[in-house]
This record gives C-alpha cells, sequence and structure tokens, in this order.
C-alpha cells in the first residue's frame, strides 16, 4: 500500500504511474485509494474520470455497485459479521442481535459500524466475523466481548 | 541437536480460532527453556474442528495435537509433546485420524503437509512435474489430456474444462486471457480459498498449463475482498514463482511467457458469475452479460478467454502429472474424478473432505461430520451454496455427482454441504433466499431484480399467515419465471432453495401449523 493518507495531487501522480499500463485499472485504483483514505473523496473521482477518460457517471456507478466502496469515511470501525446460511445454522442471528444490542450501549455507541457480509469462508467454524481485517470464527457472545475489548484497547 | 519440526497452520480458518497466537506461545516457550523445535506454517489439514491443529514431525509420520489454545501450551510443554504422546489433546497420527484416513487427496494432496510458500518442497511434493510435462506437448495434447480427464468446472456448472479449453485453443486472435474465478462467495464453501492458502503454486501451476496449453500469455486471478489472507499468500507465491522462472519470460527455457497478477473484488457476490467477473475485471459495475457471445470467444476486453474456478484449475497438474486415465479412474457415471465437498454450519466435524464421486450426504454428514454440534436431529441440508436446494433426511442417499443430484432436484454446485439441525424454520430460510437475492442482484434482469423484491413480500405475508395458499400460488408462478426469464443463474436458480424448502418442508409454509420441534 502507498503511504499517502490525504487526497493530493503526488497521491494522483503515484496512481497514474503505477496503474497507466494496467487493463481494467478501475477497480484497483478504488481500492488502493480507499485503502489509504478510508473512502473515495469527490476530488479523486474527478481525477480519475481525467486520467482513464470516463464520465463521472460512469465511476460513481461503479463506487455504487460495489458493497466495498465508500463515499465517505464516517471514522467508524467496521466490523463485518457474516448473515450468510452456514453462519445462521450456527447462530449467527442471535449473535447480530447482541452484538447490535452491545453496541448501542453508551460506552460504544458511535465507535463501531456493523456491516453485513454473506460468507467469509469460514462455514465450518462459524458464526465469524471479520474486525480490522483479522477472520473470527466460533464467535460467542464471552468472545466477541473479549473481542471488542482487545479492539478498544488496541485502537485508544 | 537437529529441531524437531512442529507444524502449526496458517490457514484463515485456524487463524480464526487463535493459531497465530498458539504459535507465538510455542515458539516464547521453546526458546525460554531452550527447546530445539522449528515451527511451520503450513496450510491447514482440512479438518477444521480440530483447529489449531498442532502437528509433530516423528519417525512414523506426524502427530497431531487439537485443538489447541494459548491455554494448553503449559501443559503441552510439561508432557513434552514434541517427544511423547501423553497429553489428552493427543489424536496420534494425523493421517491416520478417519476423517483424514478415508479420503482421496488428489488436488489438495499437498494442502496441510507443506509450507505454502516454500517452492523446493512444493518441487519435492511433485509440483511442477505437470508442468514439465505439459511443456514438453502440444498444445493440443494438453487440451486432449484435460478433455479425457472428464474433469467439469468445479465451479458448479460441471461444463467440460478440456472442451471449454479447445474452443479457446482454436480461436484465432493475437490476445488470450486466463481468468480465475476465485470469487467463492457461496455461504457453505471455502475450498477455494484454502487451496490458495495451503497450496497456491498449484493454482500457479494450472493456470501456466491452461496458458500454454491455449495460448495465451496472460494470467488474472478474480480474488474476493473477504479473503484477504489469501490474496496476501498468493501475490507472494506469484512473486517467488517468477523469480525463480515458473512464471515470466521463457519459462524454465520452454521459449512459453506467462504472466500472472491477482485482482481483488469488491463484495458483489454477483462478480461469481463469470460475465459479470469479466465486467468486473474490466473495471465496469458487475452486470452480468448476455451469452453468446460466449467466454471463451469473446471475454476479458472481448479475446479468447478461459474462464475456470480455482479447484479446476488446481485439479490439471496432477492431471498432467498423472495422466487422464489416472484421474478419470476415479468417480461414477459423468462425474469423474474427485470433487473437495466442503462440510459446514451446524455440524459436529467440519472441513474439507476429498474423496470420488458417489458417496452420500448421509456418508458426509454422520461417517465425516458426526452429525450436528448442537448433539439436536439434522433436519436439512443446502447443498451447493445459496443457490442450492435444502434436502431432507429421505435424500440423504443421494449419490453426490452431477447428473444424480440434479435428478434428485439438487445441485452439486461447488460441493458445499451446510447442516441445520430441527431448530430450523424453512420458512425464514425461503424468505433468506428471496433477500439475498434481492441485495446482491446486479439490477440488468426484471425477474431477478423485481421478482427477489416481490418474492420476499410474499414469503412475509405468507410467514404473517396471510393468504396463505393463494401467496403460495403466487410465489409457485414467480418461481417459474424468475427461472424461465433470468439473464444468470442468481436469479434462475433463486427459486431452488425457495421451491425445494416448500416441496420438503410443507409445514413450515403452514401458519397454523408450526412444525418446529
Amino acid at each position: 500500500m502507498s503511504a499517502f493518507d490525504e487526497w493530493s495531487d503526488n497521491f494522483a501522480t503515484h496512481l497514474y504511474e503505477k496503474y497507466k499500463n494496467t487493463k481494467g485499472a478501475l477497480l484497483p485504483i478504488l481500492h488502493e485509494i480507499q485503502d489509504c483514505l478510508g473512502c473515495i473523496p469527490h476530488a479523486a473521482v474527478l481525477h480519475i474520470c481525467d486520467s482513464l477518460n470516463l464520465s463521472k457517471a460512469e465511476v460513481d456507478g461503479v463506487i455504487s455497485f460495489y458493497h466495498d466502496f465508500r463515499r465517505e469515511n464516517d471514522g467508524r470501525f467496521e466490523i463485518k459479521v457474516c448473515r450468510a446460511e452456514a453462519c445462521q445454522a450456527a447462530g449467527s442471528e442471535e449473535l447480530v442481535s447482541y452484538i447490535q444490542n452491545r453496541l448501542s450501549q453508551a460506552e460504544t455507541q458511535g465507535t463501531f459500524r456493523i456491516e453485513p457480509v454473506y460468507c467469509l469462508g469460514n462455514c465450518a467454524l462459524s458464526p465469524s466475523l471479520m474486525m480490522d481485517g483479522k477472520l473470527h470464527g466460533r464467535v460467542s457472545p464471552e468472545r466477541f466481548d473479549r473481542l471488542l475489548t482487545l479492539q478498544r484497547t488496541e485502537s485508544a | 541437536m537437529k529441531p524437531v519440526k512442529v507444524y502449526i497452520p496458517q490457514d484463515s480458518a485456524a487463524l480464526s480460532v487463535g493459531a497465530d497466537e498458539v504459535a507465538l506461545s510455542v515458539q516464547e516457550r521453546a526458546e525460554s527453556l531452550n527447546i530445539p523445535l522449528q515451527i511451520v506454517r503450513n496450510g491447514s489439514r482440512g479438518m477444521l474442528w480440530l483447529e489449531p491443529l498442532l502437528e509433530v514431525e516423528s519417525k512414523d509420520g506426524r502427530i497431531a495435537f487439537g485443538p489447541v489454545s494459548v491455554e494448553d501450551i503449559d501443559a503441552l510443554f510439561e508432557k513434552k509433546f514434541w517427544e511423547s504422546r501423553e497429553h489428552p489433546l493427543c489424536l496420534g497420527l494425523t493421517e491416520e485420524i478417519p476423517f483424514f484416513k478415508k479420503q482421496e487427496r488428489l488436488t489438495f494432496a499437498r494442502c496441510g503437509v507443506t509450507d505454502p510458500l516454500n517452492i523446493e518442497e512444493y518441487q519435492k511434493y511433485d509440483g511442477f512435474l505437470g508442468l514439465k510435462n505439459a511443456l514438453k506437448m502440444t498444445p493440443q495434447a494438453v487440451c486432449l489430456e484435460v478433455r479425457e480427464s472428464g474433469l467439469r468446472g468445479r465451479g458448479g456448472a460441471g461444463f467440460p474444462t478440456g472442451i471449454k479449453w479447445q474452443t479457446v485453443l482454436e480461436a484465432e486472435s493475437d490476445e488470450k486471457y486466463i481468468c480465475c474465478n476465485a470469487d467463492e462467495g457461496d455461504s457453505g464453501t471455502f475450498a477455494d480459498r484454502m487451496i490458495m492458502e495451503g497450496d497456491p503454486f498449484s493454482l500457479i501451476e494450472g493456470m501456466v498449463i491452461a496458458g500454454y496449453g491455449v495460448g495465451a500469455q496472460e494470467g488474472l486471478i478474480y480474488l474476493r475482498s473477504e479473503y484477504p489472507y489469501a490474496i496476501n499468500i498468493l501475490e507472494k507465491a506469484i512473486q517467488i514463482a517468477t523469480d525463480n522462472n515458473w512464471l515470466g519470460d521463457n519459462i524454465q527455457g520452454s521459449g512459453f511467457s506467462f504472466s500472472l497478477e491477482v485482482r481483488k473484488g469488491a463484495g458483489a457476490y454477483i462478480c461469481g458469475e463469470e460475465t459479470s467477473m469479466l465486467e468486473s475485471l474490466e473495471g465496469k459495475r458487475g452486470l452480468v452479460r448476455s451469452k453468446p457471445p460466449i467466454p471463451a470467444l469473446s471475454g476479458f476486453m472481448g479475446k479468447p478467454t478461459v474462464v475456470n474456478n480455482v479447484l479446476s484449475l488446481t485439479t490439471v497438474p496432477i492431471i498432467l502429472a498423472k495422466g487422464a486415465s489416472y484421474y478419470e479412474s476415479f468417480g461414477i457415471g459423468r462425474s469423474r474424478g474427485t470433487q473437495p465437498f466442503q462440510l459446514g454450519g451446524n455440524v459436529k466435524q467440519g472441513g474439507l473432505i476429498e474423496k470420488a464421486f458417489g458417496l452420500t450426504l448421509r456418508d458426509l454428514i454422520y461417517d465425516y461430520g458426526g452429525g450436528t454440534r448442537t448433539g439436536r436431529n439434522v433436519r436439512t441440508v443446502q447443498v451447493g451454496g445459496p443457490l442450492g436446494a435444502y434436502l431432507g433426511e429421505d435424500q440423504f442417499d443421494l449419490a453426490l455427482g452431477y447428473e444424480e443430484m440434479s435428478a434428485g432436484g439438487g445441485m452439486l454446485g461447488h460441493g458445499g454441504v451446510v447442516v441445520f439441525d430441527d431448530t430450523v424454520n424453512m420458512a425464514q430460510q425461503a424468505r433468506f433466499a428471496f433477500e439475498f437475492c434481492a441485495v446482491e442482484s446486479c439490477g440488468k434482469c426484471t425477474p431477478c431484480r423485481i421478482g427477489a423484491q416481490r418474492g420476499l413480500e410474499t414469503m412475509d405475508k405468507v410467514i404473517a399467515g396471510e393468504d396463505v395458499s393463494e401467496n403460495l400460488n403466487l410465489l409457485d408462478d414467480l418461481c417459474e419465471l424468475m427461472k424461465d426469464g433470468s439473464l444468470c443463474a442468481m436469479g434462475g436458480l433463486t427459486p431452488l432453495p425457495v421451491e425445494s424448502a416448500i416441496r420438503n418442508f410443507p409445514n413450515d409454509f403452514n401458519s397454523d401449523n408450526d412444525s418446529r420441534k
């Protein structure tokens, strides 16, 4: 990943140089921007339109089509919880209710965002969730509490 | 004194239950006690309920301990686990564990055995043998060998791989591509992930063989963003293979050149559909394309393209190494070779089972799986992902093969089997099938885009007990329309879980009579 933490001309030049020979470069470019900035800002969209010779509608259309891409970074920490069948069979809906309830409590309110995902590929060790890019299996309410405490200490 | 090798997987399923912490703890303890242990981070053996599975090399083979947690490390060291089998977590020889012993590992032969990024070890275990053979053959002979092996697309559609390759070989173009579909989005499936993390060179080898066979010089692996560990390992493996001239220009002096790149998906389930994946690779919204033209003639950037699933491609090396007839000798009917089945959900012993086609669901659920994790009765299994049928007890004796499953009203798909106990409400599962389709539809065709939404609303009425029989008739009609009118399998197969749930578990759809126990 490149070391940019805000949108700048340098970042734009870096992206242009890195991807100028890539066929179908839009997704890799969007990923790199979001990995660095946490979202895809408006200024970046305008730059992409210029460098890839696309209309704004085309770029916006791609960003809105894929669940991964965000236009704004609300600063909340993302927890991806699997809602697909294998996890359902192992009690994921109960876990989701527990997590929602837990995250609405005063000390965590507004700091976490729970995102549904459909399968994390850990179906023999369900229910699963992903926090900070790290996969966790067989998540019980107790284990979730431990993970949450750990995460809060780490990010504090 | 030569250090004793201790294996602790770096597979993401193992990591999800603490393999890194266990490895770190073993390392620290060994260093502080001055015991010469060498920790190897292997792939997973696929006995996922035993993860983290720690193995110790011995003169008789590897000895397994599992599931190991950090809290067990003290006791393991007290019992000198590297030379004794006394600790209660000891399971004896890994390869004698019944779940593993009964399998036929062809595609997954190295997975869990080797260090995934050790290219010398890959070769020691027959790696690149298939490619070496292929490079001595004509491209036509390579396609023929794959065709004669009977290999069919492991992504779920089951189209003969060799015929697809032949079409691309015969297509005239200055540019051709190999696109690996690693967008394993079906719930209940994880075999692609496991082999990419546990034996990435086998995918690279399979793709180079495909490139040589059809005359393509570039390959792309479309890998879902939900698999960050797999992306990381594959990118490293590609670098190592390039450094060792198994990728790049003039591979091993053969005159054939091939390059490979990983492309990260962005969370859209539909991009596992091959034409949607191609759109996504081209940097567009993942809208499904109408066929024809088929991707073999007009695929990535409008050029002839082989689109194959990870498991199809990782199976190619062994076919070229041992010959088509060896591979073809496994299986039943028109389902030749082996299938890596994935057993998940509410199951006691979940994991990966590679076995010749022909075993039954009952074998998988009970002999391998040991029934449910909750200890309750198995009520249903969903086979083949979210677009697969829900089958009941009376269908558990169906043989697992493409045609055999279709004849029984099901679908083998990518070989995922999700187990549910008797607390499951099938009306909710049918509702979920529509909900999932509504969320993940690409929106291009009306039957899928609107049909899923209407199906969801109608299921809500059924669940609320509103005009049940009338609404079920409506659903019947809607399902017919979605099957006949949808552009791809997303809308076309969503009726499969819905209709099978209604057919096999009618009591759950009668609100007056909740059959749940």
